[in-house]
């Protein structure tokens, strides 16, 4: 049973990493209509730069964290500026094509700049274990979760509390209106993009540890954060999170105790998932049904 | 329909294949196996584009599908004692198959959930392609290099009267497949099922209303497209005379998106460049810098200016300069 307790929690450290990027990827998704194909790419993106900070430049673990952050924050919505906002009004392949090429592009330029080498990342948190009712729980697992969640509070207390978050949803719900009564819906939009950046940046940064750091750091937590958005509802953010760590949970689970599948065939039972809920419920777990205009 | 509506599709076809015929001579047989590489990307976006430039479903994954054509090739070959060119056409059938199926599925998700669920599939297929060991050679893959199955492997053929090493003959099984295949894509798009497909894209609430039956026509375009890639991955088997994993990674499927929008969605006369784009980006980005990571900065670029000043590719181009020489040369008389 301590056993047990132990793969669930550790399920939960992962599934709140899958949980950070899924969020990304609503919050776009909800503003702009758009899956970022690149949403990892750009989190791989902004683990280099806080890497190379801290190992490179000496900066203090929590200092480079931040600072990469608000980097990733200017990022995200620059790029909404000059690239996806002219190819909006085109057709869905046009967006699509576009972050697929920002996907190529950041993930050529990462490989350019710091080479194809796997390197090693330093936790942030202190090795070691804490006792919870009898269950051994490693301190990054907790860190992680704890960072993750914290990282969402903010993030729903902006959206909740906030003039400026409601301008932003009033912006993703109803452009147009939002428009009459004088919200500046392109730049709420950019906002979502470095929101969801930052996001997607505190998965990057918090993943590296466990898995090292390459260029290809992202693309199967990518994949992980797609079944989660999809399974707990593409624009429901609290689907999201919950999603991510049903997700973790739910792959550590039957990678452990489910020989055929093991760590191989994690990635093909999140495509599963990911065709499952597309084809039984579409809207997933939280997600409102889509009115299609004719 | 005016005559020139036929006559000049056929003509420059006739050329291109005059062209492609005469070539090896001129050039050195290094060159005829890129060449040769030119054509199994051809067939694959050629394929791409029925899907997702004429019906308009986007497809991440294609590299799937040229993965299970090269791996029944393959094990046709290494475990069947198949020879190598009866097992292009199975190969052919079994992607158009899995496509077929896929696109089952496929009917309920539109636009950015297809364009996932494929992207999915692509990225999962290695994992796949490892697990089942027995049947794919797991991490090792099969090798075909040197086996009796391989045509012109370690000696010569003689085709017609003329005798061809491996590169050569490799150039000429890949185009003669490529031109066939362009005029079958060619004959799909300009009759009844291309209006359909067309429709399909540009709006399925109406093209269901005008009696257009939405999954005859996804599932069509899936199987069709899928096959293109099948025949394209057997081809690329033969061509590297080795599977792997590996060899159908998500940057292939990705490059061959790349590769149709540079020739063109929805349309067949630039796809060659898109083919020769995706072939010889990796020797031009070296120009630019030696750092592997070169050719996939490039190619984004690329990709994000093109949706900006042209996002019909290089058909896109072509169709300007037509109208442009329209306006110079047939000035209003009256």
């Amino acid at each position: 049973m301590a056993d047990f307790m132990q793969q669930v929690v550790a399920g939960l450290a992962s599934g709140s990493i899958y949980a950070a990027l899924a969020l990304a990827l609503v919050l776009i998704h909800r503003a702009t209509g758009v899956i970022n194909f690149a949403q990892g790419e750009l989190a791989t993106l902004s683990t280099y730069i806080a890497w190379t900070l801290t190992v490179n430049h000496g900066w203090g673990y929590w200092w480079a964290f931040v600072f990469t952050l608000l980097v990733s924050f200017l990022g995200g919505a620059a790029i909404h500026q000059t690239i996806i906002r002219p190819n909006e009004k085109g057709s869905v392949l046009r967006v699509v094509i576009v972050t697929i090429g920002l996907l190529i592009l950041v993930n050529g330029l990462v490989t350019w700049i710091w080479g194809g080498e796997v390197r090693a990342v330093e936790s942030p948190f202190p090795s070691g274990t804490t006792e919870i009712a009898g269950v051994a729980i490693t301190t990054a697992d907790i860190g992680t979760i704890a960072v993750v969640l914290g990282t969402v509070a903010v993030l729903w207390a902006l959206f909740r509390y906030t003039k400026l978050g409601l301008a932003m949803r009033a912006a993703a719900v109803n452009p147009a209106e939002a428009r009459l009564v004088g919200v500046r819906v392109t730049w709420m939009l950019s906002l979502g993009w470095g929101l969801a950046a930052v996001l997607g940046a505190v998965a990057g940064m918090l993943a590296a540890p466990s898995v090292f750091l390459d260029p290809n750091l992202m693309a199967a937590l990518l994949i992980y954060a797609f079944a989660s958005a999809v399974l707990g509802g593409i624009d429901s953010p609290v689907g999201a999170v919950v999603g991510g760590l049903v997700l973790g949970v739910g792959l550590n689970l039957i990678g452990t105790y489910v020989d055929f599948v093991g760590v191989d065939l994690q990635l093909p039972v999140a495509l599963l998932v990911i065709l499952v809920v597309l084809l039984v419920k579409p809207t997933g777990i939280f997600g409102k049904a889509e009115v299609r205009r004719v | 329909m005016r005559p020139g509506r036929t006559l000049v599709p056929v003509v420059s076809f006739v050329v291109l294949a005059v062209v492609v015929a005469v070539l090896p001579s001129f050039v050195s047989e290094f060159r005829a196996q890129q060449l040769a590489y030119v054509a199994i990307y051809l067939i694959a976006i050629i394929g791409l584009n029925v899907l997702t430039g004429y019906t308009g479903q986007i497809s991440l994954g294609h590299g799937a599908f040229m993965a299970v054509g090269g791996y029944t090739t393959a094990i046709l070959m290494a475990d069947h004692g198949v020879k190598d060119i009866w097992t292009i056409p199975l190969a052919g059938l079994v992607a158009g198959a899995a496509g077929f199926l896929f696109g089952i599925p496929a009917l309920r998700l539109s636009g950015l959930y297809l364009a996932l669920a494929t992207f999915a599939v692509a990225v999962s297929m290695p994992a796949v392609l490892k697990r089942f060991e027995g049947f794919t050679g797991g991490g090792q893959g099969i090798n075909l290099f040197g086996i009796p199955e391989l045509t012109a492997s370690l000696t010569p053929v003689e085709v017609l009267g003329h005798e061809l090493a491996f590169n050569d003959w490799l150039y000429y099984l890949s185009w003669s497949i490529a031109l066939v295949g362009y005029v079958l894509a060619w004959l799909l798009v300009r009759g009844r099922a291309g209006r359909a497909l067309r429709a399909v894209r540009d709006s399925e609430t109406a093209a269901q209303s005008s009696g257009v039956s939405l999954p005859r026509y996804k599932t069509l375009a899936f199987g069709v497209s899928a096959a293109y890639a099948g025949v394209a991955g057997s081809l690329f088997a033969i061509a590297t005379t080795y599977v792997n994993p590996d060899t159908f990674p998500i940057a292939l499927s990705i490059l061959l998106l790349v590769g149709v929008v540079v020739g063109g969605l929805g349309s067949l006369v630039g796809l060659i460049a898109g083919a020769v784009f995706i072939q010889f980006l990796p020797t031009w980005s070296q120009q630019v810098s030696k750092s592997p990571g070169a050719p996939s900065v490039v190619s984004g670029a690329l990709l994000i200016a093109l949706m900006f000043v042209l996002p019909m590719g290089v058909a896109g181009l072509v169709d300007r300069l037509r109208l442009l020489t329209r306006r110079i040369y047939h000035r209003p008389s009256s």
